[in-house]
């Protein structure tokens, strides 16, 4: 590859880099109007973030379900179906796995932490395929259905832990804060850093990313999810059964946002409760578009948004600005990496010509291609 | 909307009534220069697309651009669209310099261009897809009524037969088209620029296109005319221009020029247009055989309606139609994409009508589709990962989990070697291959494992001459061997040359199948026009 088109590939890389940074001085702005001193401000979103071995490890925490629930979008994406049911898939792969461990509690630890996770994976996996078999079967909508599962959960959520799942010591007690029983402390994740909240999860998150690049680009099934995402009408003709992998790539992508859930209550909190999914959910789609879609893409790219929901709430604390600012904070920033991304597309097509007839060999412009839901004939 | 226009001697003078109101008095005389390009430099990633290209255009005039894949000749007039922007050159209207950063200016000044693939909404009527993007004269309010008067009058004028009110997606192809030159007339398009029109046009459909711009260029208007038809430029145009590797080879008057010269030109070198053939091959067993095969399309009607016909080894069969006759459903219930509502389907004796698409690939049948970039290869993924797109599950490729990386990658650049697919690399995205070098690597894929039984869907549509020659070779010599053709095609030369028979298909019915010596052009039209000259 020349220097000039590596060059460009690595502008590409850094661009959601440079997207957030622009975000972050229009964030200047309201600061500003606010009456704070920006400086002051993003020095203490900075150092909130990574000042410290407790800003640090803060970070990596965060990272972790995000990097879990970036991974499923990753592989959502590219099979082609739109997952926005991150939220209710950790909370029933935290259910799952709560029960599973409190319920089993007397297993020794060798098997119990194995099977723990598997059953937040399993959860989720299910939570994700039922849209998925109606995305392929009936051309239901994933969008809807996703968002719709995450109220189910949350409803399931809210009445498992004020009644079966409530924390027996809460209920003799006569307090009823809304959470499970704790997990048997065998299966509880080592803390990496002594008194901080890092765990091994974020290992497990890391190894997992390495799986899902193999599993995409190195295996036939990534290879098929990838052709139907990218053309399920020549992957129809290509033998691949378009609607089995439609399931497949949401029913994955659930897996792995139950698996984050599972994580969360092993790692962290010990137990389950209400507020655990934390909107990761959502801001693992964004962890996603950060790290482009590529899984390898997605560990940097959920650390710097780690970074940024930690340093913002910081921030917040310090300079007394109103928690909203952070939301808007974030807010610009999914905006300007979103943007960035478009104009980058907008100008690549107008160099190069639009619709694949661009490049070296300029031919006659390639089939515009009725989008037609292909779903709709599977 | 009208067109008001006066002739005096070899001036016209006609006013344009725009959309949004007001009138644009143009005057000029017939074959005077209008657009005027020069010294015109592209550059993309790693190529000069356009190497200081000239090129005019006159009142009146047919200009046909001529051009293999990757001459540089639709980059050109993207630049003149304002698709492009050029490193170098300029642009005069009128003896005036202008520059054209979009299409919207392009429009303004004048020029307005049909593409090959329709930008159309079907879901639309004519008159919406016309109204689109134009400010109503009523804002916010529609005036679609007065976009459909303004329809009728331009319809009239240059006989382009179109119904306002229809929706989009009940037009033919052709009158999709027309749908396409009316919005650039209404635009107030004073030069249009015709991206290999005929494509996908049927013959009648081609003869009407063309008196359609015999009337447009009596009027004034300059056409340009892209192509790879030879006949066609040098039944319709005035002038050719050649580009050959993104340099102008020349402008030189229609009249003074022959198929062969322009080849020549084209190509830099002598090319064999007559597909000479050679002895009969003794044909085989019957490879394929279809028995009153019945099927619907895709919005439910009968599209197929007792098909019969069988294909032996060693044989090309030709299937000649006007587009929309059962085509696409005959190639599509052989490849298994399409189920049967009746009859059934053989190969190689058995009978395979509910066999999966895999299944058969499996037992030696390939399909190269009508569409190739929408059914054929998935754009966005590497050239050696559409080589292997049918086989990736097969041993060779895979262990049924991994997919062995540096065998496919091998197997790639042997492909690439074998059948001339230019590409800078295994690894380069489909989609920033030529059309023409597409067709290879679906080529390459489906000959590479010697298939028994292939049916192809208009293998040459829109391809450049060389990548033609290439594939016409590349069938015969598979015949050769003993594969059985089933070759669909509009193109009816293409058909005489290589065919051994040929059916022709009407209203998804087999009108006959003649053996090669019998058939005429003369007689295949009629038989595609459901005319039985037994049956009179």
């Amino acid at each position: 590859m020349n220097t000039r088109l590596y060059l460009a590939k690595l502008i590409d890389l850094l661009l959601p880099v440079l997207a957030m940074v622009i975000a972050l001085v229009v964030g200047v702005l309201l600061l500003f109007l606010l009456g704070t001193d920006p400086f002051e401000a993003y020095s203490a979103l900075i150092r909130g973030a990574l000042g410290n071995i407790s800003g640090i490890t803060q970070t990596l925490t965060k990272a972790t379900p995000l990097l879990l629930v970036g991974l499923g979008i990753c592989i959502a994406f590219r099979g082609g179906v739109i997952n926005i049911g991150g939220e209710g898939q950790i909370v029933v792969g935290a259910l799952a796995a709560t029960a599973f461990g409190v319920g089993f509690g007397n297993l020794p630890a060798l098997i119990l932490l194995p099977l723990t996770l598997i059953s937040g994976a399993a959860a989720g996996l299910i939570w994700g395929g039922i849209p998925g078999l109606l995305k392929a079967r009936l051309g239901v909508n994933e969008i809807l259905t996703t968002v719709m599962m995450n109220q189910i959960a949350l409803r399931l959520m809210n009445f498992l832990l004020r009644g079966p799942m409530l924390d027996p010591e809460h209920v003799a007690a006569g307090t009823s804060i809304p959470q499970s029983a704790t997990l048997p402390e065998s299966i509880w994740l080592t803390r990496l850093v002594p008194r901080t909240l890092f765990h091994s999860g974020a290992i497990l998150a890391v190894l997992l990313a390495l799986a899902v690049y193999f599993l995409l680009w190195r295996t036939t099934i990534g290879y098929r999810i990838r052709a139907v995402g990218l053309n399920p009408h020549a992957s129809r003709y290509a033998g691949i059964p378009v609607a089995k992998y439609v399931t497949l790539s949401l029913a994955l992508s659930g897996m792995l946002c139950g698996l984050a859930g599972a994580v969360e209550v092993l790692g962290v909190h010990h137990r389950m409760l209400e507020g655990l999914s934390g909107g990761y959910g959502f801001s693992g789609i964004v962890a996603a578009l950060f790290g482009k879609l590529h899984p390898l893409g997605a560990i940097p790219a959920s650390a710097l948004f780690g970074a940024l929901l930690v340093g913002a709430d910081k921030m917040q604390r310090a300079v007394q600005v109103p928690s909203a600012l952070a939301i808007a904070l974030q807010g610009l920033v999914v905006l300007f990496v979103v943007s960035s991304d478009l104009y980058v597309r907008r100008r690549t097509r107008r160099r190069v010509g639009d619709d694949g007839s661009g490049g070296p060999d300029n031919g006659p412009p390639a089939a515009e291609g009725e989008k037609r839901e292909a779903i709709a004939e599977v | 909307m009208g067109t008001g226009q006066r002739r005096f001697e070899d001036r016209i003078v006609y006013g344009i009534a725009s959309p949004t109101g007001g009138h644009r008095a143009v005057n000029f005389r017939l074959n005077a220069p209008y657009v005027q390009m020069y010294g015109i430099v592209k550059r993309f990633p790693g190529v000069l697309a356009c190497d200081h290209v000239d090129f005019d255009v006159r009142r009146g005039e047919l200009h046909a651009l001529l051009g293999e894949n990757g001459a540089g000749k639709s980059t050109l007039m993207r630049i003149l669209y304002g698709l492009y922007q050029p490193e170098e050159g300029r642009i005069l209207r009128d003896g005036a310099e202008v520059t054209i950063h979009s299409p919207t200016d392009a429009i303004r000044q004048g020029i307005g261009m049909i593409h090959q693939h329709f930008m159309l909404v079907d879901t639309l009527t004519v008159t919406e897809n016309v109204a689109l993007g134009l400010k109503s004269s009523r804002e916010p309010l529609l005036d679609l009524g007065r976009v459909e008067a303004g329809i009728r009058e331009l319809s009239e004028a240059y006989g382009l037969q179109i119904d306002p009110r229809a929706p989009v997606w009940t037009l033919s192809v052709g009158e999709r088209q027309r749908v396409e030159i009316m919005k650039a007339l209404y635009r107030g398009a004073a030069m249009l620029i015709l991206d290999e029109p005929t494509a996908v046009l049927t013959p009648q459909e081609v003869d009407e296109l063309f008196v359609t711009l015999g009337y447009m260029k009596e009027n004034g208007y300059s056409l340009v005319l892209i192509s790879h038809k030879l006949q066609e430029v040098l039944a319709i145009s005035d002038r050719i221009t050649v580009l050959r590797e993104g340099r102008l080879v020349g402008t030189v008057p229609t009249e003074e020029m022959t198929r062969h010269e322009l080849a020549r030109m084209m190509v830099g070198r002598d090319v064999m247009l007559e597909r000479t053939r050679d002895d009969e091959i003794d044909v085989g067993d019957v490879k394929l055989r279809l028995k009153d095969v019945r099927a619907h399309d895709v919005t439910g009607q009968p599209a197929l309606r007792g098909v019969s016909l069988s294909v032996q080894s060693s044989e090309i069969l030709g299937v000649a139609g006007i587009s929309g006759n059962g085509q696409r459903e005959l190639a599509e219930v052989i490849a298994g994409l399409r189920p049967l509502s009746g009859g059934s389907v053989e190969m190689d004796g058995m009978p395979i009508t509910d066999w999966t698409t895999a299944r058969r690939t499996e037992s030696g049948l390939a399909y190269i589709p009508e569409e190739r970039m929408h059914d054929g290869i998935v754009r966005d993924f590497a050239v050696s990962e559409n080589l292997v797109l049918q086989e990736h599950t097969s041993e060779k490729f895979s262990n049924g989990i991994f997919l062995a990386f540096d065998y496919i990658a091998r197997y790639s650049r042997q492909m690439i070697q074998d059948f001339y697919i230019k590409t800078p690399d295994i690894r380069t995205m489909t989609r920033n291959l030529s059309g023409g070098n597409i067709q290879r690597l679906i080529l390459a894929r489906e000959l590479s494992r010697q298939p028994k039984v292939l049916v192809a869907a208009q293998p040459t549509r829109g391809i450049d001459i060389g990548a033609i020659e290439y594939i016409y070779q590349q069938l015969l010599e598979q015949r050769d061997k003993g594969m059985a053709t089933l070759l669909i095609s509009e193109d009816l030369d293409e058909l005489l040359a290589l065919c051994d028979r040929i059916a022709v298909i009407f209203e998804g019915q087999i009108m006959d199948i003649l053996d090669r010596d019998e058939t005429t052009a003369e007689g295949l039209g009629l038989l595609m026009a459901g005319v039985h000259p037994e049956k009179q």
